[in-house]
């Protein structure tokens, strides 16, 4: 195994009491040293990280993958890469594949490749129910052992309150949590966009913040009832956030996420991107008050952690009219862009609530160790320039997919490398292998 | 030299009212064609277009396919059920091959809102949008205004009212576009089920009460009520409908006594609006009719009259 | 304001020329019983507005004035890059058993004349139709000959012959300019 010195950079690992300058020295993929003016001997590669942030490893608990069957779009590979080359050291992936992982042996495949082709760590998400129909109960229990490290039916919601329970209930006792996808499917009425004055101005059926918001009451309702851990997926709305924040006070076992679009765009963007459908995702963009609440709820500690909802799609699902086209855009390589652009230098928030948001909260969420900038932890690492001006471009992108908004986009902050047990994945936002 | 600087026509919200007022104009020189004895003008000689329509209609694909003939222009017709848009070729592919068989223009009515605007990008070939979804249909507004204007002289200060299903209304949406533009009062009603959001801030009335829309109404345009709609808890039976908002000669009493009533067609005669009123001395709906393809004949010779400098 | 080449007629000089075109569509149709002038937009329409005055002085009668908009006749649309704007013709008399009589301001290569034939006869079939042009500057592109003419003009390629008539342009005069 290769060593690396990670040079200069500024350490920040609040879960751990670490706030300093200091050299990294990295061997056999755990971090062996950490301290000032470290030597370079018999070092292979130095990471010049001097200005820079040395953070303890980024991890997105929701990026899908499309593996087994949608590999068209992406898969470990690709999907992979697109992670380091954004700063992530680890991704949970979505089990609404072809099929979907709703049993031990699929899992077990996605594990398999995921070693032999993964640049990251990757650990698979098991479907609720059977097929994700919202049925009957997936083998919950199997998928644990095989070692997915939560449950989902992401795409669908599950529409029966009952079936819900029951899964919460015979979760809890697996200490696997749910992420549920908020949605009332018929509240939701097959929209396209946010239901409001865009929609209505652009003639597209809309989606109303209720659709999303019904479901996240029962869920909350339902985790204070059972005690089991629900995680709201990709919150959308003010209200959603407003009745986590009255779930959390009243005690119950909820969590939350938000994505970085989300906390960037509004519905106006279908507008002035004249219905360019990678404006269109699922739940939507929606207002100013609603973004505005995403903000404050991630100031204020009421949303956990930050997840991309990384959702690649083929140009033919894109390439068509708005009411047509695949609800989803990519986000694995914008995000730490989005984050520092518009919540570290506004003053959202500061970079100790970054890295729990990105690091230490998501990996805390899937019971997974959470990276660590201390001696003797797995080399895990993000290092971020938090001064670096880049634009987004498409051809750049390491996904197979192109289909984001933000290509086009200035933003100061970008990744600048990704160690992942102890390799070197991304440098300057190349990958690497 | 005049001439719209633009490519395609996809809807009146993003149009000034220096383009509409030379669409009006044109409309109004070329009106007098389709009622001499040679209904015939060599102007587009040698251009080709195709109405794609991708939702049934008759009236406004053989508005367009008369307006072209008259102009001299080539007109082919393509009607694809709303089955075949999920199983057959893309939107794209069929446009793009329609343009590789030499094209000019293509009128396209959709079920999805800028489903035109998506096409218009992926063609050279001007795209004119005969209705997408709920959006817009702008030839519609266009003729609206035509008839608005050769009654009333103009816009500004009239009080136009909108009348029924408003939410779903791409006519309701372009009229509303381009009145705003020139200073009308324009009142929109319906049951509160079938009233958009927005509007208000386009300096609309909205009311549920049609009374107080039709009150000193100038203008007063009824909308087609779709009957599925009932289906989706969306009104209950055109009965209650057209008690609480059908429009007749009792309703229409509030409006000033010289006002004119529009209907986009095709009308339901009974539910919306009444056969007396349908056939009154008010009613314009034939004139429309008639703006339309003046209208249409207007917007192919701007776009398709010129070369290919655009 | 770019200066003209030459001066070839003044307001008296045009004033002259029409009246004697006037005399000569009298005599012409020994008469003006059942004529009618149609001035080709734009600026045929002031001069057979004009001509009809004159008729009327001479021989007591009124003669029907109608205006053609040619634009959407024009063989040339195709190499504009804008399309240019498009008026109404007005032709409120019946044509058959008419003789109208087309009134353009110049004469040149004689395709606007030949788009004013179609478009005339689009709207219906006069018993026959005559051209009374102000000035006829040669060039003709097609076979295309005026009954009445102010003035010829020999001119070149490079230069324009502009009409000015009071009621668009403020003042009468036709002037030759460089190109």
């Amino acid at each position: 195994m290769s060593t690396l010195l990670i040079r200069g950079g500024r350490l920040l690992d609040p879960a751990s009491g670490v706030d300093r300058v200091a050299d990294v020295l990295v061997a056999d993929g755990r971090i062996e040293a950490i301290g000032v003016g470290l030597g370079e001997a018999g070092v292979e590669r130095v990471v010049d990280a001097r200005g820079k942030l040395v953070a303890p490893g980024f991890i997105d608990i929701h990026v899908h993958l499309r593996t087994p069957g949608q590999e068209y779009k992406e898969d470990l590979r690709t999907g992979t890469a697109a992670a380091v080359r954004g700063g992530f050291v680890g991704v949970a992936c979505m089990p609404n594949t072809s099929p979907v992982i709703d049993n031990a042996v699929t899992v077990t495949y996605v594990n398999t490749v995921a070693a032999q082709q993964g640049l990251c760590k990757v650990w698979p998400t098991g479907a609720i129910t059977k097929g994700s129909k919202g049925a009957e109960l997936a083998e919950i229990g199997e998928m644990k052992a095989a070692g997915i490290v939560a449950i989902t039916d992401d795409g669908m919601p599950v529409e029966n309150g009952e079936t819900m329970r029951q899964a919460m209930i015979y979760a809890k006792q697996f200490n696997l949590m749910i992420m549920d996808h908020c949605e009332d499917k018929h509240l939701a009425g097959g929209g396209a966009m946010h239901f409001g004055k865009v929609s209505s101005l652009l003639g597209i059926k809309g989606m109303p913040a209720a659709a999303e918001e019904v479901h996240v009451a029962r869920n909350i309702l339902l985790s204070l009832e059972t005690g089991a851990h629900v995680h709201i997926q990709h919150v959308s709305s003010r209200r959603s956030v407003e009745l986590i924040r009255w779930g959390k006070a009243m005690g119950a076992n909820v969590t939350v996420e938000a994505t970085p679009h989300h906390f960037t765009l509004t519905d106006e963007i279908v507008m002035e991107m004249e219905y360019s459908t990678n404006t269109k995702m699922n739940p939507p963009v929606r207002e100013a008050a609603d973004r505005q609440a995403i903000l404050d709820g991630l100031r204020d500690g009421t949303i956990d952690c930050i997840a991309t909802d990384h959702a690649p799609h083929h140009v033919d699902e894109k390439e068509v009219e708005y009411q047509a086209a695949k609800f989803g855009i990519t986000g694995l390589e914008t995000a730490v862009g989005l984050v520092i652009d518009r919540l570290v230098k506004p003053g959202v928030i500061t970079l100790e609530q970054m890295v729990r948001l990105m690091s230490t909260r998501p990996a805390e969420l899937i019971g997974v160790q959470a990276p660590a900038l201390v001696q003797g932890a797995a080399a895990d690492i993000t290092v971020i320039d938090l001064d670096r001006t880049w634009t987004v471009r498409a051809e750049e992108m390491a996904s197979r997919s192109r289909n984001t908004p933000f290509i086009g986009w200035e933003l100061t902050g970008a990744p600048y490398a990704t160690v992942v047990g102890g390799v070197l994945r991304m440098e300057e936002m190349k990958v690497i292998g | 030299m005049a001439g719209l600087k633009r490519k395609d026509i996809l809807g009146l919200r993003e149009m000034s009212t220096e383009e509409i007022d030379l669409i009006l104009d044109t409309a109004d020189a070329l009106k007098d064609i389709a009622t001499r004895p040679i209904k015939k003008l060599p102007t587009l000689r040698g251009k080709a277009f195709v109405t794609l329509f991708y939702e049934n209609s008759t009236r406004t694909a053989k508005s367009f396919e008369l307006a072209g003939k008259y102009l001299s222009a080539d007109a082919i017709n393509i009607s694809i059920s709303s089955s075949s848009v999920q199983k057959g070729e893309t939107l794209k592919d069929t446009a793009r091959n329609l343009e590789a068989m030499g094209i000019d223009a293509v009128v396209m009515r959709h079920p999805m809102g800028g489903a035109p605007h998506f096409l218009a990008k992926h063609l050279r070939a001007s795209v004119i949008n005969a209705g997408d979804g709920m959006h817009e249909h702008p030839t519609q507004g266009l003729l609206d205004m035509l008839t608005i204007r050769q009654r009333k002289g103009g816009f500004k200060g009239l009080k136009v009212a909108i009348i029924g299903d408003i939410f779903h209304s791409r006519v309701a949406r372009s009229n509303v576009f381009g009145l705003a533009k020139y200073g009308a009062e324009v009142w929109v009603a319906g049951p509160s089920t079938l009233l958009p959001a927005g509007f208000e801030e386009l300096g609309v009335k909205v009311t549920t009460r049609v009374e107080e829309a039709l009150e000193g109404a100038d203008v007063v345009n009824v909308l087609r009520l779709q009957l599925e709609r009932q289906e989706k808890a969306l009104f209950p039976t055109v009965a209650e409908y057209s008690k609480f908002w059908g429009v007749g000669p009792e309703r229409l009493k509030l409006a000033k006594p010289d006002h004119v009533l529009m209907h986009p067609g095709p009308m339901n005669r009974g539910v919306e609006i009444s056969t007396s009123a349908a056939d009154g001395e008010q009613s314009v709906i034939l004139e429309q009719v008639t703006n339309g393809v003046a209208v249409r004949m207007a917007l192919l010779y701007l776009l398709l009259g010129g070369g290919d400098a655009a | 304001m770019r200066e003209p080449k030459a001066m070839l007629m003044d307001a008296n000089q045009m004033n002259r020329a029409l009246s004697r075109i006037a005399h000569e569509i009298i005599e012409k149709n020994k008469g003006t019983e059942g004529v009618a002038l149609v001035g080709i937009r734009r600026r045929g329409i002031p001069l057979a507005e004009r001509l009809a005055a004159k008729l009327k002085e001479f021989e007591g009668k009124e003669v029907p004035v109608g205006t053609l908009d040619i634009t959407l006749y024009r063989d040339d649309l195709t190499e504009l890059s804008a399309v240019p704007q498009v008026h109404r013709s007005e032709v409120k008399f019946k044509l058959p058993g008419t003789v109208v009589i087309l009134v353009d301001d110049v004469l040149y290569t004689g395709r606007t004349v030949r788009a004013a034939l179609d478009a005339l006869l689009d709207i219906g079939r006069p018993a026959s139709i005559q051209l009374a042009v102000l000035i006829d500057r040669g060039h003709r592109e097609l076979p295309i000959r005026a009954d009445y003419v102010g003035k010829n003009v020999p001119t070149s390629h490079r230069e324009v012959v502009e009409v000015h008539v009071s009621e668009i342009d403020g003042d009468d005069s036709v002037a030759v300019y460089d190109l």
